[in-house]
């Protein structure tokens, strides 16, 4: 048990490595072209809306402290703290979606999709940063899709997890299962924590 | 290891232990996933070597006669996908590391038996993508696909290909996942990591070039695909894209994909080395670590594909003096299996030709890899057959030789029985000689100027294009005689002993086809990797009781 | 070294000899390592052949001496060959300072040339021997590479961007040209020759045939179409900056940064304005992206290379007129439209 237990845990980080190499791509990309139109960049960022980012920054962080504490549930018998911690982080997941779709639907509204009907227009809008705006909506988008998936995915894992422990599956002896979607969660939690100043940020120092 | 515990022929073992298709598609026994892998890889190897038949045709004529410009670009765009994602990569792990890690550590089997059988159904999926789209047309770009053409000029079917490179690229993944965690937490007890055999600290390398590279080329398959689809511009100039960025990002991934082609290889190599000379690998300790840097270097040298690019010259630099870094441990192991044969008992066994006709056509290859690395060299061969030359003496004089080397070595492990051993000498042969003929020619048409992918060329380079024709035909030959024995000897082969060369290595101290389970009991490792003295000799002997022992020498 | 060896192509550069004696040192050490640790396996293989079937071999233990050995001395060998190969390297991407410029256009699936005084070429280049020639190169579609074997130089031809490439020709004649980028359909069709001639018959082609005006005079009738004399005004009155003696200065940037005012500066400018703006200057140029092809591009280009120190004593930093040899089209007036 012992030994399957540090090979589920073994095996969860190795996945994880995978995945940085995954996202590094994309990050790649963003730090080539942010340096290359750092201007394009900061006025398209700036049109993000940072208090929802800040919102959706703090309920992944409450959602990951919600995890721990799931963990510990588990780790301690704890069956009541389990559930509890599980359905209030697919909650919290759950809402970081919510808000997130919030914010594309206003970005498709105002037509900053970088699809056929992009639109750098208004009187706001500095008509020569059009392209590298484009360009910073098509990384936004890419990347942040990109996480919301991985979001989509843990939150299925949760409510797997939730069911076996509601079946009473784990208890101090066995609930590898519980510390691996923990350790994954963490995971998505932290390429948030990059996103939110990398996408939301850029220059905002200076406003 | 009690030798009445052995049987030479098991009553129930892996392979008729259950019968039915479910329990071959539904298995979770790391032997018969690597079967299944096995029949997988065999078909695309050989799918991939038909593309290579027929645009070798093509060339056997200057001028562009049989097919038109467009198929031939989709038969070598074909031959590279098949050969580089669905054989090279995939080969050596998924079948004969499948099958073997668990048993060389003393395992029950692998850390994940499940994903396992994912990986296999991925590959397959994959594969099918894959298929698909060469058969509704084919793909054009090369398997390099380097944008803006294949991002946004070219008009094949360049989505449904990139999908099934995608998808299996998760099979490579998920493999790696598998071997890091178990050969990290499952090795029997006694079982230290100095007292592993080679090719497990090959397979850990790979698995680690696994498990880093292979997300990066599905970004870069993901990118190409949303800039056909959105026309995102991210590599297209006129959107402020950068078309060379590609070509980093394709690479970072694609350079080590070539370590996880040969490192596997290298291991089976070591292993054939000193079971068939009965002497310990010479320098064990330098050849694990050599392994180790190879999959750590391999990740810096990327840019040697693009000296001629517009990269900077300074870039250049760098990757040239890191390509030749990268190439001293490779010179080390292959020193080091010279060394082994120093005294050694050596036989002269179908695995030992194919060991060394791997270590000469390694050497060459690596060599004309120095030819590579040097920038002004560089310039003018690079993108000319002087390349092929280099990557097909490596790829198939190397890796190649090590998987069919390593087929023959473990044949009895796998099915019980024997490979006829007259016809395993004389294909290794018709392939030795059929390799060459093939690949040594283009060495030279390269350097006299013969670009790449080019399906009419200059007339003076017919001649060494008929060579090349006439050598992949008697290759093709090569391939097909192991082919056709391995099936025969599956019902008529003489039935094995369970450790027939012998050797003390854990495979071989369970019985020959394995028992589901793998070894009745745990084993117990009391003795050091490639231990060769008598009394070891003495009990492997002891279990190597058969109807009829290989001849030796 | 210029040993001419049967399976060598022709060494038809001042370049070739070096790449070829690289070439012919690396095979030598290649057949004398391999053949070496071929000939080691070979007689081992005879001499320790298994003799009983059941014999066991004495163990040698490995030797950190022979280990060092052969790491040390390979690693010395690879980096002695680094340095060998970055030095040609460097020889063929330092361009010289002089030499006769032309401009190649890479399009699916021709070249297509631009000599300084006009003459354009399709998929053949006439150039003089002995003479350094610099190839500026740009790419209307996807990526190409340059290729001639006979000079053994390539240089990848990108969209977006101008790479360059040189020689000096030492032999007449016609030599192969390929292109060595997979490109598509055609890719093995896109090839010509370079015809490298006396000075004489070179003289007697450069005169022959029509032309229609040089590039640079071709560059200044784009220049006039285009408006863009409307902002870049000869007198400096205009909202563009001074074109005059810009080819070759150094360009104060807004925001503090400088860059040199060479071809791909120029051609950025016209692409993409926004990217630099000159210190003193309003960002109000539009894009002229996607308005005339790479070759017409080359053209202005070229014109705005010709285009001499201002009227007025300027502050024209290195001469236009020396970093191209092409022809200094005296400065006409400009009225004002």
């Amino acid at each position: 048990m012992e030994q399957q237990r540090e090979a589920g845990t073994l095996g969860m980080w190795v996945f994880l490595i995978t995945e940085i190499m995954f996202f590094g791509g994309l990050f790649m990309a963003y730090t080539l072209y942010r340096s290359m139109n750092a201007e394009g960049f900061a006025a398209a960022s700036h049109q993000l809306d940072v208090k929802l980012g800040a919102i959706n920054t703090v309920v992944l962080i409450a959602s990951s402290f919600t995890m721990a504490m799931a963990v510990y549930g588990s780790q301690t018998g704890k069956r009541q703290l389990l559930l509890v911690c599980l359905i209030l982080t697919m909650i919290f997941g759950a809402a970081f979606l919510g808000i997130k779709a919030v914010e594309y639907n206003t970005k498709f509204e105002h037509h900053l999709f970088p699809g056929a009907g992009f639109k750098w227009e208004s009187p706001e809008h500095d008509p020569r940063l059009a392209q590298p705006a484009r360009m910073f909506f098509w990384i936004y988008f890419a990347m942040t899709s990109l996480h919301a998936l991985h979001m989509i995915i843990g939150l299925g894992v949760m409510a797997v997890i939730f069911y076996y422990a509601w079946r009473g599956r784990y208890s101090p002896e066995y609930h590898a299962p519980v510390e691996v979607s923990g350790l994954y969660w963490h995971f998505v939690d932290i390429v948030w924590i990059f996103l939110f100043p990398l996408l939301y940020l850029i220059g905002s120092h200076l406003h | 290891m009690a030798a009445e515990t052995i049987h030479t022929s098991p009553r129930v073992h892996y392979i008729n232990a259950n019968y039915g298709w479910k329990s071959w598609l539904f298995t979770r026994d790391h032997k018969r996933i690597a079967l299944l892998y096995l029949a997988s890889v065999t078909l695309f190897f050989f799918l991939g070597g038909a593309y290579a038949v027929a645009l070798r045709l093509e060339l056997l004529t200057p001028q562009g006669d049989l097919v038109s410009a467009e198929t031939y670009n989709k038969l070598f765009t074909a031959h590279g996908i098949l050969m580089v994602f669905f054989f090279l990569i995939p080969a050596i792990p998924a079948v004969l590391g499948n099958f073997l890690v668990p048993l060389m550590i003393g395992a029950r089997d692998l850390a994940f038996p499940r994903i396992n059988l994912l990986s296999w159904y991925i590959y397959m999926v994959g594969g099918l993508f894959t298929l698909y789209a060469l058969i509704a047309g084919g793909v054009d770009t090369g398997w390099t696909f380097y944008t803006p053409y294949s991002s946004a000029f070219s008009n094949t079917h360049v989505l449904a290909v990139g999908i099934g490179i995608f998808i299996t690229g998760f099979s490579s993944i998920l493999t790696g996942l598998n071997f890091i965690v178990t050969i990290h937490t499952m090795r029997a007890p006694g079982m230290t990591w100095f007292r592993l055999p080679l090719f497990i600290w090959s397979h850990y390398a790979t698995s680690l070039i696994m498990i880093l590279g292979t997300p990066v080329i599905a970004i870069t398959v993901l990118l190409v695909a949303l800039e056909r689809i959105l026309k995102i511009g991210l590599f297209d100039p006129a959107l402020g894209g950068d078309p060379v960025l590609f070509q980093h990002l394709f690479w970072f991934y694609s350079h080590p994909a070539v370590y996880i082609m040969i490192l596997p290889s290298m291991g089976v190599i070591s292993e054939l080395v000193s079971n068939m000379t009965r002497k310990q690998i010479f320098g064990y300790k330098f050849v694990a670590f050599a392994s180790i840097a190879i999959a750590v270097f391999g990740f810096l040298v990327w840019g040697h594909h693009l000296f001629t690019s517009s990269q900077s010259i300074y870039a250049g630099m760098i990757f040239s003096i890191l390509s030749y870094a990268v190439s001293v441990p490779s010179a080390i192991k292959v020193f080091n299996w010279t060394a082994t044969l120093y005294k050694g008992s050596i036989s002269y066994q179908t695995p030992m030709l194919y060991a060394f006709g791997f270590i000469g056509l390694f050497l060459i290859g690596g060599m004309t890899g120095l030819f590579l690395a040097a920038l002004g060299l560089d310039v003018h061969v690079h993108d000319t057959y002087f390349v092929v030359a280099h990557f097909h003496y490596i790829m198939v004089g190397g890796t190649v030789m090590g998987y069919l080397g390593g087929m023959h070595y473990w044949w009895p492990k796998i099915s019980g029985r024997m490979y006829p051993e007259g016809w395993g000498r004389f294909s290794a042969l018709v392939i030795f000689v059929g390799f060459n003929l093939t690949f040594f020619p283009q060495f030279i048409a390269g350097y006299m100027g013969m670009p790449r992918r080019y399906y009419a060329y200059a007339p003076d380079f017919q001649v060494l294009n008929v060579m090349s024709t006439a050598g992949a035909s008697i290759l093709g030959v090569g391939y097909l005689i192991p082919m056709v024995y391995f099936i025969w000897s599956m019902r008529y082969g003489p039935v094995a002993a369970a450790n027939p060369w012998p050797s003390p290595s854990l495979e071989w101290q369970t019985s020959s086809p394995p028992p589901t389970e793998n070894f009745e009991e745990t084993p117990i490792v009391t003795w050091e990797a490639y231990q060769f003295d008598e009394q070891m000799m003495a009990s492997s002997q002891r279990s190597a009781v058969s109807d009829e022992l290989p001849a030796s020498g | 070294m210029l040993w001419q060896l049967p399976f060598l192509p022709v060494q038809a550069s001042t370049f070739a000899g070096r790449v070829d004696t690289l070439f012919l040192f690396l095979v030598a050490l290649t057949i004398v390592v391999s053949g070496g640790v071929a000939g080691l396996e070979f007689y081992f293989a005879v001499k320790y052949r298994r003799r009983t079937p059941d014999e066991v071999p004495p163990q040698v233990h490995g030797s950190m001496k022979l280990e060092v050995i052969w790491t040390v001395i390979p690693f010395i060998v690879a980096m002695g060959i680094f340095v060998w190969g970055a030095s040609v390297y460097f020889t063929l991407y330092r361009a010289p300072k002089e030499a006769l410029e032309i401009y190649v256009t890479g399009k699916q699936w021709m070249w297509r040339f631009q000599h300084p005084d006009g003459q354009r070429e399709i998929n053949e280049l006439h150039v003089p021997v002995g003479r350094r020639v610099k190839l500026l190169m740009a790419s209307e579609d996807v990526i190409h590479a340059f290729y001639v074997p006979a000079f053994r130089i390539k240089n990848d031809v990108v969209p977006g961007r101008y790479t360059t490439t040189w020689f000096e020709a030492t032999k007449s004649g016609p030599f192969d040209l390929y292109c060595a980028e997979y490109c598509g359909t055609n890719h093995s069709g896109m090839i010509g020759k370079v015809h490298v001639m006396e000075p004489a018959e070179y003289q007697a082609w450069l005169s022959g045939g029509a032309v229609e005006g040089s590039l640079a005079s071709r560059g200044e009738k784009l220049f006039q179409e285009q408006a863009c004399i409307t902002c870049h005004r000869a007198d400096a009155q205009g909202r563009g900056p001074l074109l005059n003696g810009l080819f070759g200065s150094r360009v104060a940037l807004q925001g503090g940064a400088t860059v040199i005012a060479d071809e791909a500066y120029i051609r950025e400018s016209i692409v993409n304005p926004q990217a630099k703006i000159v210190a003193g200057f309003q960002p109000l140029m539009p894009t002229f992206q996607g308005r005339f092809t790479e070759e017409r591009m080359l053209e202005l280009i070229a014109y705005i290379k010709s285009l001499g120190a201002p009227p007025q004593a300027g502050t024209s930093g290195a001469g236009a007129q020396g970093a191209a040899s092409g022809v200094a089209t005296p400065r006409p007036s400009q009225t004002p439209k």
